[in-house]
């Protein structure tokens, strides 16, 4: 019976694939919530395996918005956040959910907009101007929408450049509350002007017409910070791995390698833990 | 991810591909579904073997859940039993999104359920894919059900068959019609991204299945990649269909 006999074999086969799945990790690991700039620029691929390889000790990371990222530590659902809104960060230690914040790094946000530049604002270093200009000019503009870290910073900017959203809001602001590449996903389909992190901008694939029109303004610049959360707080967060993450990111060694990454050339962050060493504060 | 099959943003920031045409995008990510299947990728293949799993899990159990519950509504008389019906046939459109955020506040540590600590754990996905299709297997199930049993009703009350016994019946009668609904839950298992993707946070070898490995890459701008993963996804379900109607054509021919 041939037939018979085959089918036989590819159920054995199937139960033979699913039987000789991985079991769950049993190994140490900790939860880091993060941002979606840190996983999807590749960040996280680049550093995570030598840390794992220094200490043993598996990173899980869920890449959200700051603002859900906190959200989650808040619960208690991950042992370390890692995100960029200072003050937010601040914040969330200061209410007594996370402890330790140590400043890691820093990149900076771009304005990025269609090459053509119809609302004529690239070219200048001055973010705020521009601002008031695409706010004149009633330019496409996609605004993330979803607390994220750089939701924050980009109602920052419109805050200080004397626009008021409520009032000046019309169609041609449009918030997709999305992450940073969904975001850019629309801009590029629709030829809008958005403020983004320039580690996403430089790993993100279909930019389509858009190019950055204004940077280096020391407005743009964007700090990151981790801190674990407070075990005081919720004691079956993983402390002690949590602390080596910590210190191994603010270590010469950790610190190198953030440095180390880069895209085209381009290095993508700059390691700045030294200038918020814990005797420094 | 994947990187052999992308070349890294030139400083003119262009696509990795000349894009003169729509239909050459999707010709190329049919070139890399190819690639991706053929090159055996550890990673992709690890993606996949999640993905089987938490899907075919939440379906046996849903199963075991769906079928009998679907067979009780069927033959049973009781009060409410119209008010689950409908129930379930409503929930059978439930939002994944919504069932993700519902198991999400479960299992959170701030939640009834947090203790456990399976949150962004495989197990979290099949919780959720589970309460996601039970209500689809059970509706289905007792339709199915239900047309068999107008048919065989006098002849297993002739008999003197009790409920259990006329449950047990029906459902080994209604075998290959059956094993179509459970096809039916397991497609909406795998193809859906909004419970996974809260509930297991997408994490990489730990979470990540194939909905959520497309959303991914189509986030990061990657939407040749994301569509050739879709198509791996595609081929993946479409293969499992051929093999459950082999079985049913093999054991229709040997028994009848």
């Amino acid at each position: 019976m041939e037939l018979n006999r085959s089918a036989l074999r590819g159920m054995v086969a199937a139960a033979g694939i699913l039987g000789a799945l991985p079991a769950l990790g049993q190994s140490t690991f900790i939860t880091v919530a993060s941002t979606t700039s840190t996983e999807q620029s590749g960040l996280f691929g680049h550093l995570l395996p030598r840390f794992e390889k220094a200490s043993g000790i598996q990173v899980r990371v869920v890449a959200l918005g700051t603002g859900q990222a906190l959200d989650l530590g808040r619960r208690g659902d991950a042992d370390v956040v890692f995100v960029h809104d200072q003050a937010a960060e601040e914040k969330f230690v200061a209410q007594g959910y996370g402890i330790g914040r140590r400043q890691v790094m820093y990149n900076d946000f771009v304005l990025i907009g269609p090459r053509g530049d119809p609302a004529k604002v690239g070219g200048g270093k001055d973010v705020l101007q521009a601002l008031r200009k695409l706010a004149a000019a009633q330019a496409p503009f996609v605004s993330r929408g979803d607390k994220s870290g750089t939701h924050a910073a980009e109602l920052r900017y419109w805050r200080a450049a004397g626009v008021d959203l409520d009032q000046a809001k019309g169609p041609w602001y449009r918030e997709t509350g999305s992450g940073m590449g969904p975001a850019l996903n629309t801009a590029a389909s629709m030829n809008a002007y958005l403020v983004a992190d320039r580690g996403t901008w430089l790993s993100f694939k279909n930019p389509r017409e858009l190019a950055v029109l204004v940077e280096g303004d020391t407005r743009l610049f964007n700090q990151y910070g981790v801190m674990l959360v407070n075990p005081a707080r919720h004691p079956h967060v993983k402390a002690e791995a949590g602390r080596r993450f910590i210190d191994w990111l603010v270590s010469n060694e950790g610190q190198a390698a953030i440095a180390d990454y880069r895209i085209g050339g381009r290095q993508l962050f700059f390691p700045n833990a030294a200038a918020s060493s814990p005797a420094a504060r | 991810m994947f990187a052999y099959l992308s070349s890294p943003k030139g400083a003119g920031a262009g696509p990795r591909r000349p894009r003169e045409a729509d239909m050459s995008e999707l010709l190329y990510s049919f070139t890399d579904a190819v690639r991706l299947i053929a090159a055996l990728d550890p990673e992709l293949a690890g993606i996949i073997l999640l993905s089987l799993r938490v899907s075919m899990t939440a379906v046996l159990v849903s199963a075991a859940i769906g079928l009998p519950l679907g067979a009780a509504l069927a033959i049973g008389r009781f009060p409410g039993r119209q008010v689950i019906v409908v129930v379930l046939n409503a929930f059978m459109g439930l939002p994944p999104v919504v069932v993700g955020l519902v198991v999400y506040l479960l299992l959170s540590r701030a939640g009834p359920l947090g203790e456990l600590g399976i949150l962004f754990t495989p197990a979290a996905m099949i919780v959720a894919q589970t309460l996601l299709i039970t209500p689809i297997v059970a509706a289905l199930a007792r339709q199915v059900v239900e047309d068999a049993w107008r048919e065989y009703e006098e002849q297993l009350r002739s008999l003197g068959a009790r409920w259990h016994d006329a449950v047990a019946t029906l459902l080994w009668d209604t075998r290959y019609s059956l094993m179509t609904v459970l096809l039916a839950g397991f497609g909406r298992a795998a193809a859906e991204v909004g419970a996974v993707m809260i509930v297991g946070g997408n994490i990489a070898g730990v979470t990540r299945v194939m909905t959520t490995a497309i959303a991914l890459e189509t986030t990061k701008g990657d939407l040749p990649l994301a569509l050739a993963l879709g198509m791996v996804l595609i081929a993946l379900v479409l293969a499992i269909n051929v093999a459950a109607y082999s079985i049913r054509q093999f054991s229709v021919h040997r028994y009848g």
